[in-house]
């Protein structure tokens, strides 16, 4: 437990000085990596026990596309609009899971539905482009201000925090389901739902669970983006693109570990940015690309991920420590 | 206790259990036997909810289950052990078992009320109820152990074991069917113990019942089941 808590103890202070040296491209980038390390985090909360989600994007566009909706239609600010969405991808999340948990839908079947379900979201946004300005995307209503009320900041420090505390949450709820006796249920029904149900697991009611909680925290991150980008694009939040990239951050970075999920938000960042100022505009749309060929390299070389990968390492050199003392 | 009336399970074209009846009382060591293939597992797949019905009725404690799913029916007291053993391999053996006494209460017990059944359901049948031991040592036997010990912490009123004997050599067979007899009288847990051979199981039981290709060919004491002639033609082949 000491061993687990000083890093992150120092890992919080860090980040709590940290705005105070950086340039507001710095911060943008932290602030990003924050947002989306808590998304990843979302989905490794049902993907660390087998239930791969490729569509976690439908999540993601329900929770940005209704909090932006609510406001510039009806003004209600983020702090009722952000629930409401989550609501909806709740909802969702029940809709699709409940018979596909009833019925035995797993493993690459399961992983089908939910991609195809991230793509009926991003057509349904494109498709009601009256209301959500299609794939040209949409703009909440601005207050020209910083407004803690409309959750909208002129100052990037002032998001960084935001940001911050919501990834932090993140992190709690992750050891929350860690620590459950649900952790267990889930490792027992992701190896044989028979014998899971035969000692008494409701196996759909479990699995629904963490499905609900993902998508919850999905839809929340999704909001935040879009409030932080003030820009909400049918492409960058729904659909199969954004879904492989949560996928192949959470899978890179280390689903088993507490702050895989972030390390894989360091590296989509830093691969997003690094084409962006190498190759310019030339390569836009090339991410996805490079994010499904490293996808398959950390699913055959490293899949427990960069965390996992140097826990085990780490681990086998203390005992080598240990062993030639 | 149970009462088990005209169970049929079809697969496709294949009925697999064909009108089945039978009951068991409170106390009692029922003994279900047949060749393999008979409608054994299938039987108990039907009681515990891991099958569906094709037709019949399965009232447990005056309740009708058939068709129940399973944890449903575990919540109501009605345990089984699967023939070949099911672990939880990313589970240690402690939380194997605890798993099985906080899910097999329905959240009628806490954590901590948990782990101290499985320690005890771990004792009971001479697993060790510490929390490192994984389940990577585990022969044969300490896996059926295992099995036996989940069924077990989950309280179980009604205690379904399918061939605890399998894989097993002589000096463990008579160590597990002295482990089911002992759960009976110390724990006063009834019991339906399936086995595809005679042997120990005849020596412990009280009544036993013989299923052929799904269908009771006999019911009765195990003495008059070794006399009987339906019964000497499955087990030794038909004789003219
Ligand atoms: N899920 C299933 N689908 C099709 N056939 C099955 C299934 N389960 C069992 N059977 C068939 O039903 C018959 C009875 O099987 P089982 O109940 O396992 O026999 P026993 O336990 O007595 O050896 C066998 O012929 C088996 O192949
Ligand atoms: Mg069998």
């Amino acid at each position: 437990m000491m061993t687990i808590r000083w890093p992150l103890a120092l890992l919080f202070a860090v980040l709590l000085l940290l705005p105070l040296g950086l340039q507001d491209y710095l911060l943008h980038m932290a602030i990003q990596i924050l947002i989306w390390g808590f998304v990843y985090t979302g989905w490794s909360v049902m993907g660390r026990f087998g239930q791969v989600s490729l569509g976690h994007g439908a999540f993601l566009g329900v929770g940005a596309y209704t909090t932006a909706l609510l406001w510039n239609n009806f003004g209600l600010v983020p702090w009722i609009g952000i629930p409401i969405g989550v609501a909806f991808a709740v909802l969702l999340a029940l809709v699709i899971g409940y018979p596909c948990f009833r019925l035995k839908v797993v493993g690459h079947y399961f992983a089908l539905v939910t991609l195809a379900l991230s793509q009926v979201v991003l057509l349904s946004i494109v498709a009601a482009r009256d209301i959500t300005g299609g794939s040209l995307g949409m703009t909440p209503n601005s207050v020209g201000q910083s407004s803690w009320l409309a959750l909208q900041f002129t100052s990037k420090m002032h998001w960084y925090f935001v940001a911050l505390a919501v990834w932090a949450f993140g992190l709690w709820v992750w050891v929350k389901v860690d620590r459950g006796m649900g952790r267990a249920a889930m490792e027992a029904v992701s190896e044989d739902e028979t014998a899971a149900a035969a000692v008494g697991i409701n196996v759909t009611r479990e699995k629904l669970r963490v499905t609900v909680i993902s998508a919850a925290m999905t839809a929340f991150g999704g909001a935040l983006f879009g409030q932080y980008q003030m820009y909400l694009n049918p492409e960058t939040l729904s659909g199969i693109g954004v879904s492989l990239q949560i996928v192949f951050a959470a899978i890179a970075g280390g689903m088993y570990s507490l702050l895989g999920p972030t390390v894989g938000a360091l590296l989509t960042i830093a691969l997003t940015e690094g084409l962006r100022i190498g190759f310019g505009t030339t390569l836009i749309g090339a991410a996805n690309t490079i994010y499904g060929i490293l996808l398959i390299l950390f699913i055959i070389f490293m899949p427990r991920g960069i965390t996992g990968f140097f826990g085990a390492w780490t681990k086998r050199r203390a005992a080598t420590a240990a062993a030639t003392t | 206790m149970l009462s088990v009336r005209g169970l049929t399970k079809s697969f496709g074209g294949f009925v697999a259990v064909s009108d089945v009846s039978f009951e068991v009382s409170e106390g009692e060591l029922l003994g279900l036997i047949g060749p393999n293939g008979s409608g054994k597992s299938t039987t108990f797949n039907l009681i515990a909810g891991t099958l569906k019905p094709t037709a019949g009725s399965i009232r447990f404690e005056g309740e009708e289950i058939g068709g129940l799913a399973a944890h449903q029916v575990c919540h109501m007291g009605l345990a089984r052990t699967f023939q070949i053993p099911r672990p939880f391999r990313k589970l240690g053996i402690r939380e194997n078992v605890t798993l099985a006494a906080y899910y097999g209460r329905h959240g009628r017990v806490g954590r901590d009320e948990a782990e101290a059944l499985a320690v005890e359901a771990l004792e009971t049948v001479g697993l060790p109820s510490d929390a490192a031991t994984t389940t990577e040592g585990l022969g044969a036997a300490g896996l059926k152990k295992l099995e036996l010990a989940r069924a077990l912490s989950t309280q179980p009123r009604l205690l379904l074991a399918d061939e605890s004997l399998g894989g097993l050599d002589v000096a463990e067979m008579d160590q597990a069917a002295e482990m089911l007899e002992r759960i009976r009288t110390e724990k006063g847990i009834t019991i339906v113990w399936v086995e595809h051979i005679m042997g120990v199981l005849m020596r412990v039981v009280d009544r036993v019942i013989v299923l052929d290709h799904g269908e009771k060919i006999f019911e009765g004491l195990p003495a008059d089941a070794a006399r009987d002639r339906r019964v000497a033609e499955v087990y030794l082949g038909t004789q003219h």
